[in-house]
């Protein structure tokens, strides 16, 4: 295993007076699998916001493969206002926010928990869109189809891509009119059509039954080894947590409770009180 | 329906389209008024079109169209009227000097009208198209108001409240309708393009649009500023239909023609946008007769006056956006697949009826 991929140093998002995400640390390194779990409301979902840029820290910094791409500190009224940890107060000095767009430039796609697809266009059109950001032509070319070579080739890689993920033969269908478990792959195949490196799932298995979530486990590996991944991932099946990754982070009340190997966290008593006890079956 | 036969009925269109106007230029079917209805149809299709461009295909709301109309007029009327007229129509305070000495060609009038909205429209969207929620109707529909009060202010450039008229007219309608192919043929191919794909996912959503990696401020920028600049040169070629211009032609009421016109023909849809163009001109121009005093057996009907044209306009916009909102084609535009499947359709349920009527009877 080389580099780390993605760093997270005691990130806190302070909505108001509520502490979403408390000091926040934790690493992913290339090639790993590693989930972020935690009950209802632990910030999961918030955290993931905070590294894909859409909101900037109230505090901590967020790195791709050694490159700050959002870093802040307290300041301002927010320094009256901070509730969050304080020890990490004083740390950090800089300030920085890369838009959501060129944090997905740098190599990070995401899929969302309520999944956000283009709804009215074909599910081609979903993925080809997603290629648009990597296309060289201005509009001036791209409008009068100077750029004709590169349009070709990405609607060729939008169909070995669906072919690849089993959405070929839906790919004019329009992506509101697919199966929900269809839409969440299709959420997937657009957000591998920005050519990440790490991929950040948001409970990609929300709403599946046992087998249609063994067939995303399967998909998630294959993917991962195919497109040299590295995933990050939110989820609450327990199963699939498990068996995938290589490591786990929990999360309860914005706060890391445990950090550790599946059989690690499976044995760890915090969690269990936190999280496993309380966990419902969806 | 094969490709050949789907290009040969796009083909006949054409032709069609080609020859009518041919016959209507020539004078031989209809007259100067007609004339006058299909070119001004064919000018409120590029503006239509242009302000779809930013509602129907970016997903934004923009309220400006009359404002950029106003900019592309002023610079057809500043730039063509005839230095010999100059001084005459200018009688309260004569034409700036330099601004006299520059004589333009109509079509780069037109282009430096389509320029200069298209930089305002970026000063405008800016600061506005960043945020999150949409300021933009209310920022647009503000410039609009503006750029009339401005203009009306301009004594030395625009004539102020005066206007400028004997600007040179258009003498055929290949002028309109091709300037109308042009602009139009334009956008279809921008909007086809992957900036096109990449406004349409913004429309979307526009979390996961940026998720995607668009720039979001940029494309929604790039979006509005080429609606801005068509919109103007739509100005334009407005101005040498009716060959004078005032301020007081784009009050922001203006505006309101093209938004019915998009929601009629289907926020999203080209075609739809230009055949609910040709409608509502057309439409506009027969309703003209609320505006006039109506008596009934020599009593006066007093609702109707000057004005009562924009509350029955109003109401049909509201029956519309209650009743239909998708418009004459939603998204969608034409195509012979759609035609053969409404064809199809039809067929399938008079068979259907006539099984039903010949089942019923035995
Ligand atoms: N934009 C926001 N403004 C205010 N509060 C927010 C915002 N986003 C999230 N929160 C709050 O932050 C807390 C954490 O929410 P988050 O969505 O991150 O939880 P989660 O761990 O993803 O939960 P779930 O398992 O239900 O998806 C919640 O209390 C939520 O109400
Ligand atoms: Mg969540």
């Amino acid at each position: 295993m080389g580099k780390t991929v993605l760093e997270v140093n005691d990130v806190t998002m302070q909505f108001g007076g509520v502490v979403a995400v408390n000091n926040l640390s934790l690493h992913v390194e290339e090639g790993e699998i590693i989930a972020l779990i935690g009950p209802n409301g632990a910030g999961k979902t918030t955290a993931f916001n905070v590294i894909t840029g859409v909101y900037a820290p109230t505090n901590g910094q967020v790195k791709f493969k050694g490159e700050l791409i959002s870093a802040n500190y307290p300041h301002g009224q927010m320094r009256r206002k901070y509730l969050g940890e304080q020890e990490t107060l004083d740390k950090y000095s800089a300030k920085k926010s890369l838009t959501p767009d060129r944090i997905t430039k740098l190599g990070v796609a995401r899929t969302f928990q309520n999944i956000r697809l283009f709804k009215n266009l074909t599910v081609f059109e979903n993925v080809l869109t997603a290629k648009h950001m990597r296309s060289k032509a201005n509009f001036l070319s791209a409008t009068f189809g100077l750029n004709y070579k590169e349009e070709r080739k990405n609607r060729q890689e939008t169909d070995e891509l669906l072919t690849l993920l089993g959405l070929y033969d839906v790919r004019g269908e329009i992506a509101s009119s697919l199966p929900y478990g269809k839409q969440r792959h299709l959420e997937i195949a657009r957000a591998l059509a920005t050519r990440p490196e790490l991929l950040l799932l948001d409970e990609p298995a929300a709403g599946m039954n046992p087998q249609e979530t063994d067939e995303l486990t399967a998909f998630i590996r294959r993917i991962k080894e195919d497109f040299h991944l590295t995933v990050f991932m939110i989820e609450h099946h327990m199963d699939l947590v498990m068996e995938i990754s290589d490591r786990i982070y929990v999360l309860d009340f914005g706060k890391l409770i445990a950090e550790g190997t599946p059989e690690e966290i499976q044995n760890n008593q915090r969690v269990i009180d936190a999280y496993l006890g309380v966990q419902k079956d969806e | 329906m094969s490709r050949k036969q789907k290009n040969i009925g796009t083909g006949i269109l054409i032709l069609a389209a080609v020859v009518l106007i041919a016959l209507f230029d020539n004078d031989v079917i209809g007259n100067a008024y007609v004339k006058r209805v299909l070119n001004l149809a064919a000018i409120y299709a590029i503006i239509s079109v242009s302000m779809n461009l930013v509602n129907g295909f970016t997903g934004l709301f923009s309220l400006g169209q009359a404002g950029f109309m106003a900019i592309g007029a002023f610079s057809v009327a500043i730039f063509t009227v005839p230095e010999q007229y100059i001084s005459s129509i200018f009688y309260i305070e004569p034409m700036a000097p330099w601004l006299a000495a520059i004589r333009l060609p109509f079509v780069a009038a037109l282009l430096v009208g389509g320029l200069i909205a298209a930089a305002l429209a970026l000063l405008i969207g800016y600061p506005v198209l960043r945020l999150k929620s949409d300021y933009l109707a209310i920022a647009t529909l503000g410039f609009s108001e503006i750029i009339r009060i401005v203009f009306t202010q301009l004594q030395t450039i625009t004539n102020g409240a005066l206007g400028i008229n004997r600007i040179p007219g258009i003498t055929t309608m290949w002028v309109p309708f091709g300037a109308a192919a042009v602009c139009i043929g334009i956008m279809v191919l921008l909007i086809r393009s992957s900036y096109g794909r990449a406004f349409k996912a913004i429309r979307e959503d526009d979390i996961a649009a940026e998720a995607m990696g668009i720039n979001l401020s940029f494309h929604k920028n790039l979006s509005f500023a080429v609606s801005s600049f068509f919109t103007a040169i739509g100005g334009g070629l407005y101005a040498a239909l009716l060959t004078s211009v005032d301020p007081k032609q784009f009050y922001f009421t203006m505006t309101y023609n093209f938004l019915l016109i998009i929601v009629l023909g289907g926020m999203g849809s080209v075609t739809g946008t230009v055949i609910a163009s040709f409608i509502i001109t057309g439409g506009l121009e027969w309703l003209r007769f609320f505006d006039e005093p109506l008596s009934i057996m020599g009593v006066n009907i007093p609702i109707f006056r000057s004005g009562l044209r924009m509350v029955v306009f109003s109401i049909l916009l509201m029956v519309l956006v209650l009743f239909y909102s998708k418009g004459l084609m939603g998204q969608k535009e034409f195509s012979w697949d759609g035609i053969y499947r409404q064809y199809e359709k039809i067929k399938g349920r008079l068979k259907r009826t006539s099984a039903k009527r010949k089942g019923g009877a035995a």
